[in-house]
């Protein structure tokens, strides 16, 4: 907690907590959240793009494979739940597994570090500068990965069953008789938007708590440092589990979409 | 929490890198890694198949080797019964042959005897011819007493 003495410890939070942001209203846009975000999957694109480029099925670098190892468990990963044949899933669950697992990973970084780089680089007051790394400590990015995910339910449960089949599903289930058909739509339709909103507040929650616990500990004085080693160390265990289970939800949905009732 | 055009902007990265991830990535590395797998299969059966091939070689190899050995036994069973009866004839022969110049040397040895006996008797008349003329102090008429000297040379 060394951006100043004269912050009390919820106000310290609260600035650390908000996003560079610029506009109003729905207008607006978190730039810290969206560059980090952007950013990281550039980085994640061009990794695995430079490896693909060269991707020989002779004998593989280190670096290929490392890269193997990630598309071989997330291929495992889609061919285990699902099984009907589409060209996308596998490529977005790793983008998914990969970008998720990058934007968690920016909870490792300490929660003062960036704020004082960018004072010693450009000599804005502290209290002036607002970045939050972690982009899925942000909701508008988790919701904006689980909305995408969303549509992809849609489209695919409209192409697979049709209009008539998918509302079908929606109003015939789970009770069989035609007058509690609303009520199964009340059921389902809920179900339906369930997904994407569990799928977007489970990931946001996580990272938003590991977020604010991290910034709790700065606020402890010299005790911090094992406090905040044995956090990171559990971190170890959420930020690639929350990524695989965005992951793993997402097959899940997308092969609930594909199976015809 | 505050929902704003962030989320936009997030949906909309999130379709590019997808879009990008389906065309320019995951297809190159997945192709690799299945191609390296079928690389490996066959190498994986073509090596089962050597060991099974060099199974059968060595089974081949081993009953060959029993059946040369077994050749090679009637081989020598064979040459063995052959030298045998060579060994025979040739002491056959050779008994033969020895008998025969036995028998030739006898009957040359036989000739000889009578030859030389022959010779000696011729001598042994002569000798008796002039013993008896010197103890006669005359001579002996070898027409006349041809009849005695032929009776001598008879007795010797």
């Amino acid at each position: 907690m060394s951006s100043g003495a004269e912050l009390t410890s919820q106000e310290y939070i609260t600035h650390h907590l908000a996003n560079l942001k610029v506009g109003d209203g729905f207008m607006a846009v978190h730039l810290d959240s969206l560059g980090w975000s952007v950013f990281l999957g550039l980085v994640f694109l061009t990794i695995f793009r430079s490896v693909a480029k060269k991707a020989t099925p002779g004998v593989p670098g280190k670096l290929q494979c490392a890269v193997e190892m990630v598309v071989g468990f997330v291929d495992d990963s889609v061919k285990s739940t699902f099984h009907g044949k589409n060209e996308l899933i596998a490529p977005l669950s790793l983008t998914i597994f990969v970008w998720v697992l990058l934007m968690n990973s920016m909870d490792w970084v300490p929660v003062d570090l960036l704020p004082h780089l960018i004072h010693w680089a450009t000599g804005m007051p502290l209290a002036d500068i607002y970045m939050k790394p972690v982009p899925t400590a942000d909701p508008n990015i988790t919701f904006g990965l689980a909305l995408g995910v969303f549509i992809l339910i849609i489209f695919y449960s409209i192409k697979v069953k049709g209009v008539g089949g998918f509302m079908k599903e929606l109003t015939t289930q789970p009770f069989g008789h035609w007058s509690l058909y609303p009520v199964n739509f009340i059921l389902e339709t809920v179900t339906m938007l369930a997904r994407p909103l569990s799928l977007a507040l489970r990931l946001f929650g996580n990272l938003y708590a590991g977020e604010l616990i991290f910034l709790l500990i700065a606020t402890i004085g010299l005790f911090q440092l094992p406090v905040h080693f044995l956090w990171a160390a559990f971190h170890l265990l959420v930020i690639p589990l929350q990524a695989f289970i965005f992951m793993m939800l997402t097959i899940v949905y997308l092969s609930l979409a594909h199976e015809d009732h | 929490m505050d929902i704003n055009m962030t989320l936009v902007g997030q949906l909309i990265a999130f379709v590019v890198f997808v879009i990008f991830c389906m065309k320019y990535v995951w297809p190159p590395i997945i192709g690799a890694i299945e191609e390296r797998q079928a690389i490996i299969a066959d190498g994986l059966a073509a090596s089962d198949r050597a060991a099974k091939d060099l199974e059968l070689a060595q089974e081949k190899a081993t009953s060959q080797l029993k059946e040369a050995k077994i050749q090679a036994a009637s081989i020598v069973d064979a040459a063995k019964k052959h030298e045998a009866k060579i060994v025979e004839e040739t002491a056959g022969k050779a008994q033969a042959e020895k008998e025969r110049i036995l028998a030739t040397g006898h009957a040359e040895i036989e000739t000889e005897r009578n030859r030389a006996r022959e010779e000696l008797r011729k001598e042994v008349a002569i000798l008796a011819v002039a013993g008896a003329e010197k103890i006669l102090e005359r001579s002996i008429d070898g027409a006349a007493h041809s009849d005695i000297l032929d009776k001598l040379v008879a007795e010797l």
